[in-house]
């Protein structure tokens, strides 16, 4: 059972009190773009995800503390969290991430 | 004293006789005993029947590596426990245990016939057997191989027993107390380190228990045991757990220990826990598990009498038993010389020692001749003899073609050591192939976990001390006198005159796996050892491989013509021993299994004699019966009741979200597909959610309280899933939103009065609502007082009756309704439960999210387009409604079936076709969602999700049910009083 720290308690606390959440960083189009955009494109966005083999950018949510979502890196062959960061910051760069295992 | 024991040996306790018995036969051992060294100190070899051929199995090991001896042990009623390990069952005064997989009895065995047949029964014979003639699949294999599964007696009662279970947290938790272990505790210990060290026997120690000629610092070995765990039990920063097996480990060094707490007494006092688990959480996790000695693979290698060699050394050392008179030690490691000098000075006879190996240090050489051992090198063991027991083996050198025999009562085997991984590859901990041990060893690690000692490769007690201590942050360095652990060789096959295919010569004894069976899965294309291991069951079994893993790649490799570090080893799994479920369901058995989640009003329904059906984890009265009713007859009472006079509800389970804000009605715009710009403060409108794929998620009625204020309802089960898809957008779509969401599906209780006499039920106790018709129009809600307690007072119907709805704070619920309930006396008023509400509202054709839904299916599709804007710029699954698929023809909608035969109630879930008499396999159109007996219309009727339903109006279809197959036509779903005129009564 996980340790994950959660941003906004920054603290460490047991995998039992939060809830995985999907992919991060995929972000809804806009009322406009939606109307222009084809059915292709839409079912990119919706359905289409990646299957990444190494680190994964994902979402998860704090359900029984502060009942916050929030996004981690996440090594998907080791299992182990990287890094969790605040829900609207941007996906961290390789560096962050190298700076983070540190 | 037993004809076995040697006295003044060992831990036992010579003065404290303990009887017992063993397939009702009496025995007796010694306190300190385990069932396995009590049994070898009578004499008895012969414990268990192997699981497929039935062969006479003996003791092999001394701990919980043990492949052979499982026996059942029986504490009474209830309590028979299977598959436990004699080498790991302490012995108590009046313990029973049994043989198991034998009938009659363990010396004549029926089942024994599978082992005449064994050519019969080659890897994967159940795939290759059990195939043909389908027809064959149920009525003939399926009972025979249920019969032949499994080992041991199933329980046949539930488990009286109670199982404790608690988190623990330390900066370091040691497993194994053995030398490693111990040394590692006690350099901690010093650290300040708060310390948890635990091992799985009765008796902390591991391999010092029965060290002999060891000196630790110019101590006796045990003298230094002593002492070390006095210094253990005193230092309050340390907590040393015994019968207790590290099962597991977990991410971020969290290790599941299971503490046996009872197994070893006699008699408990009820109510005491049996076993402890203990989730404990370390900073670090030093692993001193040990090694396992390797069986060797030879021609009769699996007769009782055969085992390892380090076991009787055990069984001297520890527990004062000779494992037999006159013993044949066959070894490719010097380590078994040791246990042939321990047992020869102990004057045990030791006929001969062969060594596969041609040439053995001079040194052993020396200690050989000292003792005036037969020593045979570059030879083998080609078979052995004897029925229950081995009574001699034949003795083969390769080179010269010489035969030997010898006469013995126990063989003792050795084909060098595994270092344990087991905990390691949990851990998901990298491994290398060690080439001089002929063994994986821990590589790099994935959590802040180190191995020390033998299960790191590094072997001998000196080492062990060494490293143990360096893990627990010492620097000290131990001086031990101990015979040296030595070296040896590993062979994929032994040399032997004897046709291979003649030879029986066992990998996994556990799951009868012979040296053949690999070979024959390499020959039949399994290359990959995860396969080998799958079709041969190799590594299976309970014991999970421990003594057999290395052995079967050894042979697969060779067989595959790969380097065995291109093999690979295959992972080991938790738990590390067979584990009660007991201890892993703790206390949440019985009622704390799961939880039940009751209203306010429960407790009166329960009183009036509901029948209650569960709801997610909701429990609802389902019906109330009166007067010995079934449920058909209470349901038409009480919906007859309702639409007559007077019915009531608890509705007080529906999920209740407060949304509030200045953005409230902007995110209640993007959140649901109606529009809420609209809707007025002190107004009611039904809601409809869609996920992001245009799909129906959930829906209820939502009264708009102020400008800025919602009072959303949810259904029953979707109360947690709704709340969590709006915090989810609020979160991160619609940040820029100024709103915050509560949770109050626990503060308010809900009675639902329904019928034509519930605004005169209610009126009397209302205070500051004008209830008129015109003042207080359906689909309004009011702020107010009713029996004196604050309302949110809903005019509403699910029924299609004139409804209420009144929202009081929980605590209120039951003498609210208990005052309605006396009130309504006068009507007739009739309490309700689910099953009538289902009945009521499918007679209107309103639908059950998730029964008349079922994630596929559109507003449209629903025939509820009516809720989904036109006018809105975005919400969510506004896009996806628009997907070709979506709006393409020929998608299932939902309409309403009236069947010709008006008392035929058709099955929910029944198929629906359009023409009964095609061939089969048919066109399947669609299925039944609801249906049921409807009293006010006197007559069935269903609603179902059919292709192109809304275009198929007054078309017979045909339902095939179980017998017959019935007539229904395809009508609009709303079955009563369409025009909804019910709900104006004034």
């Amino acid at each position: 059972m996980f340790e994950i720290h959660c941003p906004y308690c920054d603290e460490k606390r047991p995998e039992i009190e939060f809830a995985y959440a999907g992919e991060a960083h995929i972000v809804r189009p806009n009322a406009q773009d939606q109307g222009e955009m084809s059915d292709a494109d839409w079912s990119q966005y919706m359905f289409i995800r990646d299957n990444v083999r190494g680190e994964h950018c994902e979402r998860w949510w704090h359900q029984h503390g502060c009942n916050m979502f929030f996004n981690a890196v996440r090594h998907t062959v080791t299992d182990k969290f990287v890094m969790t960061y605040k829900m609207g910051k941007s996906r961290p760069t390789a560096k962050q991430i190298a700076d983070a295992k540190k | 004293m037993s004809a076995f024991r040697k006295s003044g040996r060992g831990m036992v306790d010579a003065s404290k006789p303990v009887n017992f018995t063993f397939d009702g036969k009496a025995y007796q051992g010694l306190q300190g005993d385990t069932l396995a060294s009590a049994l070898l100190a009578n004499g008895v070899h012969l414990t268990g029947r192997s699981f497929k051929y039935h062969r006479p199995r003996g003791i092999v090991g001394a701990g919980s590596e043990e492949p052979n001896a499982l026996v059942a042990f029986d504490r009474g009623e209830g309590r028979v426990t299977p598959n436990v390990r004699a080498t790991t069952l302490e012995i108590f005064d009046g313990l029973k245990a049994e043989s198991q997989n034998r009938w009659p009895n363990l010396k004549t065995d029926i089942g024994g016939f599978n082992n005449i047949f064994s050519m019969f029964f080659p890897a994967g014979f159940y795939n290759k057997t059990f195939k043909w003639p389908a027809s064959f699949w149920d009525k003939v294999y399926e009972p025979f191989i249920r019969n032949m599964a499994g080992l041991g007696p199933a329980p046949k009662s539930s488990d009286p027993d109670v199982y404790a279970s608690v988190y623990g947290h330390c900066d370091v938790l040691i497993v194994g107390a053995g030398p490693a272990g111990i040394a590692a505790a006690v350099a901690a210990a010093k650290k300040d380190q708060r310390v948890i060290l635990v091992d799985e026997q009765a008796e902390p120690g591991g391999g010092l228990l029965s060290a002999q000629n060891v000196e630790i610092d110019g101590m006796a070995a045990q003298d230094w045991l002593t002492k070390s765990l006095t210094t253990l039990r005193k230092a309050d920063n340390v907590t040393v757990m015994l019968r207790s097996t590290a099962i597991g480990y977990y991410h971020d060094n969290f290790v599941a220990v299971n503490e046996r707490l009872t197994d070893h007494i006699p008699s408990v006092e009820p109510g005491r826990s049996r076993e402890k688990l203990h989730r404990i959480r370390a900073g670090k996790v030093i692993l001193a598990q040990g090694g396992i000695e390797r069986p060797l693979v030879f021609n009769g290698n699996d007769r009782p009498g055969v085992m390892l060699a380090s076991a009787a050394q055990t069984y001297l050392g520890q527990y004062g038993v000779a494992v037999g008179n006159e013993v044949v030690v066959f070894t490719s490691h010097d380590s078994a010389y040791q246990a042939a000098f321990e047992l020869a000075d102990a004057n045990i006879s030791i006929a001969a020692i062969v060594d596969i190996r041609d040439k053995i240090s001079g040194d052993l050489q020396q200690a050989v001749e000292a003792r005036a051992i037969d020593l045979i090198l570059g030879s083998s063991v080609s078979k052995t003899s004897g029925k229950l027991r081995i009574n001699g083996c034949e003795v083969y050198t390769a080179s010269s073609g010489k035969k030997q025999s010898f006469q013995c009562d126990a063989l003792l085997m050795s084909g060098g050591w595994t270092p344990s991984l087991h905990l390691w590859s949990h851990s998901k901990g990298g491994i290398k192939w060690d080439a001089d041990l002929a063994a994986y060893v821990p590589e790099q690690a994935n959590e802040n976990a180190v191995c020390v000692g033998a299960c790191n490769g590094n072997f001998g007690i000196e080492a062990a001390l060494n490293a143990g201590t360096k893990a627990g942050g010492g620097r000290k360095k131990f001086k031990v006198k101990e015979p040296e652990f030595g070296s040896g060789v590993v062979l994929d096959h032994l040399p032997n005159y004897i046709d291979s295919s003649k030879q029986k010569a066992f990998v996994d004894f556990q799951n009868d796996v012979t040296e053949k069976d690999i070979k024959l899965a390499v020959r039949e294309g399994f290359k990959s050892i995860e396969h080998v291991k799958r079709y041969t069951t190799n590594g299976m079994a309970t014991d999970q491989g421990k003594t057999s893993n290395l052995n079967a790649l050894e042979i697969a490799s060779k067989a595959v013509g790969k380097p065995i570090e291109k093999v690979g080893l295959t992972t080991f799994r938790p738990p590390y021993t067979p584990t009660t479920f007991g201890a892993l369901a703790g206390y949440r058995d019985g009622e704390l299994f799961d939880p039940t989640r009751k209203t306010a009003i429960d407790p009166w329904a329960e009183a009036q004699g509901a029948v209650f059906e569960p709801v997610g984890i909701w429990r609802r009265a389902w019906y109330f019966p009166k007067d010995g009713e079934d449920m058909h007859a209470a349901v038409a009472r009480e919906c007859k009741a309702t639409r007559d006079s007077l019915g009531i509800f608890d509705a007080s389970t529906l999920g209740k979200i407060e949304v509030v804000g200045p953005d409230a009605t902007k995110f209640m715009n993007l959140m649901y597909s109606n529009s809420w710009t609209t809707l007025k403060p002190g107004r009611c409108r039904y809601g409809l959610m869609l996920r992001e794929d245009g799909y129906i998620y959930d829906d209820g009625v939502v009264a708009r309280m102020a400008e800025d204020r919602y009072h959303v309802t949810t259904t029953s089960g979707g109360a947690p899933r709704v709340y969590r898809h709006m915090e989810d957008y609020l979160q991160t779509e619609f940040q820029h939103l100024d709103v915050w969401l509560t949770s109050t599906t626990e503060q308010w209780a809900v009675i639902a009065i329904n019928g034509p006499n519930a605004r005169k039920l209610i009126e009397p106790f209302v205070e500051g609502i004008d209830l008129s018709k015109d003042a207080f129009p359906h689909m309004a809600v009011r702020e107010g007082k009713i029996c004196g307690v604050p309302t949110r007072l809903f005019r509403v119907s699910f029924t299609g009756e004139l409804g209420f709805e009144i929202n009081i704070p929980s605590h209120y619920g039951r003498t609210v309704w208990e005052t309605l309930f006396e009130a309504g006396q006068s009507y007739e008023i009739c309490p309700y439960g689910t099953e009538t509400m289902h009945v009521l509202r499918a007679e209107k054709g309103f639908i059950i999210v998730g029964q008349d839904t079922d994630g596929t299916v559109t507003p449209h599709d629903a025939g509820m387009g009516w809720a989904v804007a036109k006018k809105k710029k975005d919400f969510v699954g506004m896009r996806s409604l628009k997907r070709s698929d979506l709006i393409a023809d020929g998608r299932k909608h939902l309409i309403g079936l009236l069947t010709d035969d008006p008392n035929v109630v058709l099955e929910e879930g029944a198929q629906i076709v359009a023409d009964p008499n095609q061939p089969i396999p048919m066109d399947m159109l669609g299925h039944v969602t609801s249906s049921y007996w409807s009293e006010s219309l006197g007559r069935s009727v269903a609603m179902a999700l059919v292709k192109d339903g809304f275009n198929r109006m007054d078309e017979t279809l045909h339902v095939p049910m179980p017998g017959t197959t019935h007539k229904a036509k395809v009508v609009k779903p709303v079955f009563y009083d369409p025009k909804g005129e019910r709900l104006n009564v004034v």
